[in-house]
């Protein structure tokens, strides 16, 4: 440990200094990037830092007008399932403890709240005027007896502008065979899984105790959503599908191993209210450009899928497992970022023996409230080399997006624990 | 009787299931039956090669590592390296519980691969006992055949 300077104390009205010129221009670019950009590799002008390293399954995050953020751990770390970072004056933060004594995936703060969720329920806590939890040990319990099983546990979840609250609940099983992943088992007609899972659940932000009998399943036919957000400029979720598994493993005389690393895309979609998406009796092909009925309902790699389903509104490389989705609205980064999508691809696993892919945040343009132009890997290397994205041994996997009040991006890692801040530093 | 009741009594009769199951098997210093001379363990290895690329390899990785908090690792761990009946009955019957390696939680249900022969499942269970850094013993056509006899039909 450094011995105690005198030099410090100088330091410290600098810094004071610096934060109050901060507060009065949120977009003046001081923080200062590490000086190997925290080793991700990004567009010329970015910089990057590693603003904490919190040894935890850092999932998503929320970061408060305040500053403060907020990190969700999908496993309990010293009896915390959420810890406080409170920013430093270098652009960093520390961690100044944590509450909630459950595990899972989803935060997000709005209009002084923060949210989250288990694998099972959806609990709020009310912000003071520093964007603190007021009473950390009592959250509000707004949804509870979410299905989980053991695979797809994940409630990821977002808030429109109306005061209602939008939680995935992944479907427990690949293609609802049934023998779960299992070579050449059947689907089950008419997926008794959907009921209470494969879609996106709609509640009240501020009403306690609910459950699927007081909320509206909103959009069916989503195998699995992490990575979620509502568009500020259509007024419409969008969401990022976890794609099926398996197609070569389990149906080997219709799809090789190379076919069952490339196929199917990872979808955006568009959802509005009562819209299916059609798993698990599709899967969206990206060279064809089509929706192919799957091999556990008779298809054979070749056959359309039939139906009123919908289209993605975009698609991206298969197995990529994209974990978050942010729309930036922020003002810090050049004018094509704005109103565009940010995509954490925490990373693949179910390309083998194939190379691995993902592990990298994608930045999709959009206009009006569309995609629009191809998608672009926007910052890269969080796995630490190209034979550890190939290998699938990364050391950082991106889940979670945030946006800070300067319009910083945040990423976390749900690996290693490290949260990054992303800064656009060069002249616009 | 499930195949879950099936492993669990499996476990318990073997008297490692929960207590072992925490962590990995330090490596042997010695390990005797792997001598590379051994021309039926040899040719094991290599058709069992072939089975797991075929089906194993997705979820547990060329590097026999699985997936973190999905599928898990088969490195040195004792239901690899530990009582060959266990292990080939997770092969046949599958395995549908959460296992703890190394104070990690692993989620995925196994299916069963029972439409392998028992030649396949003693030739990649011989070769997963003896690749990615694990020495153990290889697992006979009859081990199988056995454990198999067991399963409901």
């Amino acid at each position: 440990m450094p011995s105690f300077s005198p030099r410090y104390l100088l330091a410290v009205p600098a810094l004071a200094g610096s934060l109050a010129l901060l507060a009065s221009h949120p977009t003046t670019p001081t923080v200062a990037p590490d000086p190997d950009n925290a080793g991700l590799k990004l567009p010329a002008g970015f910089g990057a830092l590693k603003v904490a390293e919190t040894g935890g399954k850092a999932r998503h995050l929320a970061v408060t007008p305040q500053g403060i953020i907020y990190v969700k751990l999908n496993r309990v770390k010293d009896g915390k399932g959420i810890l406080k970072l409170q920013p430093q004056a270098n652009g960093k933060a520390t961690v100044a403890g944590g509450f909630g004594d459950y595990g899972g995936t989803g935060m997000y703060e709005k209009n002084g709240y923060l949210y989250a969720s288990s694998d099972h329920a959806v609990y709020r806590y009310k912000l003071d005027a520093k964007g603190d939890v007021v009473d950390p040990a009592k959250p509000e319990l707004l949804v509870r007896g979410l299905k989980v099983g053991s695979q797809h546990e994940s409630k990821s979840i977002v808030l429109d502008n109306a005061d209602n609250l939008y939680v995935n609940v992944g479907a427990y099983a690949n293609a609802c065979q049934e023998q779960d992943r299992t070579r050449g088992s059947k689907g089950i007609p008419n997926c008794p899984i959907l009921d209470s899972a494969g879609g996106i659940w709609q509640f009240k932000a501020s009403q306690a105790n609910q459950t699927y009998k007081t909320g509206t399943r909103y959009a069916t036919g989503l195998r699995n959503v992490v990575g979620l957000d509502w568009n500020p400029q259509d007024n419409q979720l969008f969401v990022m599908q976890h794609g099926r598994d398996q197609l070569h493993d389990n149906w080997p005389a219709l799809y090789t191993d190379q076919q069952s690393a490339q196929l199917p895309a990872e979808c955006m979609y568009a959802v509005k209210q009562g819209d299916n998406a059609g798993w698990p009796y599709l899967y969206y092909d990206p060279q064809q450009k089509k929706k192919m009925l799957g091999p556990e309902y008779g298809g054979d790699g070749k056959k359309e899928a039939t139906g009123n389903y919908i289209d993605p509104a975009a698609a991206y490389p298969a197995h990529m497992a994209p974990n978050g989705l942010l729309f930036y609205t922020g003002t810090m980064f050049p004018a094509k970022y704005r109103n565009g999508a940010f995509i954490a691809f925490h990373g693949s696993w179910n390309r083998a023996p194939e190379p691995q892919a993902g592990y990298y945040v994608v930045f999709q343009p959009f206009k009006d409230g569309k995609p629009s132009g191809q998608w672009e890997v926007f910052a890269d290397n969080f796995s630490g080399s190209a034979a550890k994205t190939a290998s699938g041994r990364a050391d950082h996997r991106p889940c979670g997006l945030a946006q800070g009040p300067d319009g910083s991006l945040y990423v976390s890692d749900d690996s290693k624990g490290t949260i990054y801040r992303i800064v656009y530093n060069a002249k616009k | 009787m499930t195949s879950k009741h099936l492993v669990l009594a499996l476990g318990l009769a073997s008297g490692v299931f929960s207590l072992q199951a925490q962590q990995r098997l330090a490596p042997k210093a010695k390990a005797k039956p792997t001598d590379k001379a051994d021309p039926a363990l040899q040719a094991a290895m290599t058709r069992g090669a072939v089975v797991y690329k075929n089906v194993c390899i997705t979820c547990h990785q060329a590097d026999g590592g699985g997936v973190p908090n999905m599928n898990p690792p088969l490195i040195k761990t004792t239901y690899v390296l530990g009582d060959k009946a266990r292990l080939a009955h997770i092969v046949l019957a599958g395995l549908a519980e959460p296992i703890e390696i190394d104070g990690d939680e692993y989620k995925q249900h196994m299916p069963a691969q029972a439409y392998l022969t028992d030649q396949q499942v003693a030739d990649v269970l011989t070769y997963v006992r003896n690749s990615f850094g694990n020495k153990a013993s290889a697992v006979q056509v009859a081990e199988v055949k056995a454990v198999r006899a067991t399963l409901p039909k």
